[in-house]
């Protein structure tokens, strides 16, 4: 009971007494010594009260749920914490004794220590008797260790299955269907528009592997001029490419028909991170842009019923370009 | 003591009687740090991290890990009924319905920013003074190591949100991997757990690296790096007679630094709070959920990215091949030697320096840029190419702005960032001599002032020390 009043005591005194007299004479005192700065002082006592008031608020408001909460939340919050961080401040400003201290470099070297790490180590090993050889299979036994600790992580995932890069979902006769899974048309598809497709009954996990989505426009035939090679893969003007851009994997999403840009007067498929530009009436060439392949195409076709259906698979691999990205050709029948 | 005695003492005797830490602690109150605010610029990047820690822990509490595709039916009604992962649901569900939670949100993301600002800005102070010289260069390996760990870290943080921004962020991200050359593509498999969007454990592999590993990581390098930091003390300007190699001038830890520190702490954490609050960052409910098939025009990065962008955008269209087998596809250049180089620079900048100036001392006086004008002239040339390459990652906004055709400006950067940083290193080294210049100059007269002023008193004209008298 006497140790509870004893706290309670000198809670109280913490709270509201005076600085004792300290029994230490100045001359004996670590910290120098400089006169009371009352201004300073009620200054920051001022900002204890405005920290708490802010701090309040911010639980008022979290309980509260005013409009525009997260403003005031951040408000009430970041207030209370730049009112203590300003009391701090003039507290080592104003309040506590700026010192300035000399104080010497710790020692840049200990040339004796040195001296005796490299001698302990260099005397423990003197039982040895063929050391190159020893310090060889260390090195041996360290590092095949090494190896099998590492060697796990190769579950993390298909590192040596690289040919996961080459497979596609498109096949001959495959129909083209919008997002919603309705197959398009051949009529379905208008000049200076831009459509998204994907292969017929694929999941929608399926659906976000980067040879999925091919893109659709329509041209005048007049207006291809297609390699030799890519012959016959429109479909009366209806051309197909892969969506994802051959350099960095995004989707490319900008169909640039001639509309407007007078100075650039061709058709362009862009893509928007980083404004590959390819020429959909050649192939898919590069135009601009950083992509160092072409738009892979796909080959399309008309049934009879006037559904969209591939004709075949891309006539190059889909998707950013890797080590061995071009073996397309040697892998797709 | 006993009873009876203040309740430091008691709480002192304490301490020390169990931890036998008292003469560490009489030491670290009295630790001296040098009074300039450029050394403040490494606190604040520390407590922003520990902001970054704080309002972390409070995200993972509500973050869902998981690429599952479900069907929105939450509060915000332009989502209902979208297919999106729960990953960004789960974003979605903290930044719009649980209470507080788009403040601790958004304060994370204005953390990282600064975060990174404040850790350039520290590297930039201790770069152009030389503050990375001997003793001192394991502490700067250690800090420049960190910087890229952070780098990969937020670039993480940025991705698990999956909306589409950071869909897009993430598969740029996978195919600069895919093209380091030889084994891009076995990497990225192995990290991704096959080709984009990868396996389902991709997503939490990425979340505990995010909110585990790497902070982990860098927590242990920030340790290290105070260790050092403390170990060898802080460097100083020379700014008085008392200043030398030899001894440190400064206030100390306690009591008059302690409050200071403490109170910067509270300001960056404030600062932030009101960022986070009052000024809207990354609204993802805006941008929807990413999906492969999908991409919106005019996504910018957060701005320390903004320089792999502009490096991916500028390098002219190939692909290094052979054969059928391609060497080095294009991403690899801006997006993987840019910022190597960089780093590699950084890296080997000491002993570079070091080789060629043979500068084998130790240093505890920095230099200020002025004082080394090689340094800070290839500092400047550094800087100018980086900023400028990020300046490129912009056009696209500038096109949107001012008109200005995309094409040509790429055709600009292309040559400008050779040409410009050749100009910018070229400026500031005449700078350097010229300030230099101006110093000797003025030394010399003050010297001559000094003299004539002694000569005068000797000769019984007036008084000693007195300039204004001779001046007017």
């Amino acid at each position: 009971m006497s140790r509870f009043r004893d706290w309670l005591v000198s809670g109280a005194l913490l709270v509201v007494g005076r600085r004792p007299r300290r029994p230490l004479d100045d001359a004996r005192r670590l910290v120098p010594k400089a006169p009371p700065n009352l201004a300073a002082e009620t200054l920051v006592l001022l900002l204890f009260g405005l920290t708490s008031l802010s701090a309040i608020g911010f639980v008022l408001v979290y309980a509260l749920d005013p409009p525009a909460q997260t403003q005031l939340l951040g408000a009430t919050l970041g207030l209370a914490l730049l009112f203590l961080a300003l009391a701090l401040i003039v507290v080592g400003q104003k309040l506590v004794v700026t010192e300035e201290l000399v104080e010497e470099y710790p020692a840049p070297e200990h040339p004796h220590e040195q001296a005796l790490v490299g001698e302990l180590i260099e005397e423990s090993g003197d039982r040895l008797t063929r050391k190159g050889l020893f310090k060889l299979g260390l090195l041996g036994a360290g590092g095949t260790l090494g190896l099998a600790l590492l060697a796990p992580v190769v579950s993390l995932g298909p590192v040596f299955r690289v040919r996961e890069y080459l497979t596609s979902p498109w096949r001959k006769g495959r129909r083209l269907v919008d997002d919603k899974g309705k197959p398009y048309k051949a009529s379905d598809i208008e000049a200076d528009n831009f459509y998204s497709a994907f292969p017929e009954g694929i999941t929608e996990t399926q659906k976000e592997a980067i040879e999925a989505p091919v893109l659709l426009i329509r041209l005048p035939e007049s207006a291809l001029s297609l390699p030799p090679e890519l012959q016959g893969y429109d479909a009366g003007g209806i051309l197909a490419y892969s969506k994802i851009c051959t350099h960095a994997g995004c989707a490319i999403s900008m169909y640039r028909a001639p509309l407007f840009q007078p100075d650039e007067p061709k058709p362009a498929l862009v893509c928007p991170c980083h404004y590959s530009t390819f020429d959909p009436t050649d192939g898919g060439s590069v135009v601009f842009g950083p992509a160092g392949r072409k738009l892979p195409m796909l080959p399309l076709t008309v049934d009879a019923r006037g559904y969209l259906r591939a004709n075949g698979d891309f006539d190059e691999a889909a998707g950013p370009s890797w080590w061995g990205v071009r073996i397309w050709k040697d892998t797709s029948s | 003591m006993s009873r009876g005695a203040p309740i430091t003492r008691r709480a002192v005797r304490w301490l020390d009687s169990r931890s036998g830490s008292a003469p560490f602690l009489r030491k670290t109150l009295r630790y001296v740090f040098p009074d300039h605010w450029s050394f403040l610029l490494g606190e604040v990047a520390l407590y922003a991290f520990t902001v970054l820690v704080a309002t972390g822990i409070y995200l993972t509490l509500f973050y869902v890990d998981s690429t599952k595709e479900i069907v929105y039916h939450g509060s915000y009604a332009p989502l209902q009924g979208q297919k999106m992962s729960e990953a960004y649901a789960s974003v979605v569900h903290i930044s719009l319905q649980v209470k507080a939670g788009l403040l601790i949100r958004q304060t994370h993301h204005w953390a990282a920013n600064i975060f990174l600002a404040a850790i350039v800005l520290h590297l930039f102070r201790v770069f152009f003074t030389g503050a990375y010289r001997k003793p001192r260069e394991l502490t700067y390996v250690l800090g420049v190591t960190m910087l890229i760990v952070s780098l990969l870290e937020a670039y993480m943080g940025y991705s698990l949100v999956d909306d589409l921004l950071s869909g897009m962020g993430l598969v740029i991200g996978y195919s600069v991997g895919l093209s380091l050359p030889f084994v891009g593509a076995n990497l990225m498999a192995l990290i991704f757990q096959g080709p984009f969007p990868g396996g389902p454990e991709f997503f939490p592999r990425m979340y505990i690296a995010h909110v585990f590993l790497f902070p982990l990581l860098i927590a242990t390098l920030l340790g290290a790096h105070l260790v050092l930091v403390a170990s060898k003390h802080h460097t100083q300007f020379k700014r008085k007679r008392s200043q030398t190699e030899r001894s440190l001038v400064g206030v100390p830890m306690w009591p008059g630094q302690a409050p200071r520190s403490l109170g910067l702490a509270l300001a960056t954490a404030g600062l932030l709070f009101l960022l986070g609050g009052l000024v809207e960052i990354n609204p993802i409910w805006l941008w929807g959920p990413f999906h492969t098939y999908s991409s919106t025009n005019g996504a910018q990065p957060d701005w320390y990215l903004g320089w792999l962008i502009g490096g991916l955008r500028l390098v002219p269209s190939f692909d290094w091949t052979i054969g059928r087998y391609t060497v080095v596809p294009n991403p690899f250049w801006g997006g993987a030697a840019f910022p190597l180089i960089v780093f590699g620079f950084l890296y080997f900048w000491p002993w570079l320096e070091r080789k060629v100036t043979g500068d084998h001392a130790f240093h505890n006086i920095v230099e200020r840029p002025r004082d080394a004008p090689v340094r800070t002239a290839i500092g400047v040339g550094m800087i100018a190419w980086v900023v400028l390459v990020f300046m490129a990652g912009g056009s696209d906004r500038v096109y949107v702005l001012f008109g200005i055709t995309y094409t040509s400006q790429i055709w600009v950067y292309r040559v400008l960032v050779w040409v410009g940083p050749l100009v910018a290193a070229g400026i500031a080294w005449w700078t350097c001599t010229a300030l230099q210049g101006v110093e000797r100059v003025d030394g010399a007269r003050h010297e001559a002032e000094a003299r004539a002023r002694l000569a005068r008193a000797r000769r019984g004209e007036g008084p000693p020390g007195d300039p204004g008298a001779v001046e007017s």
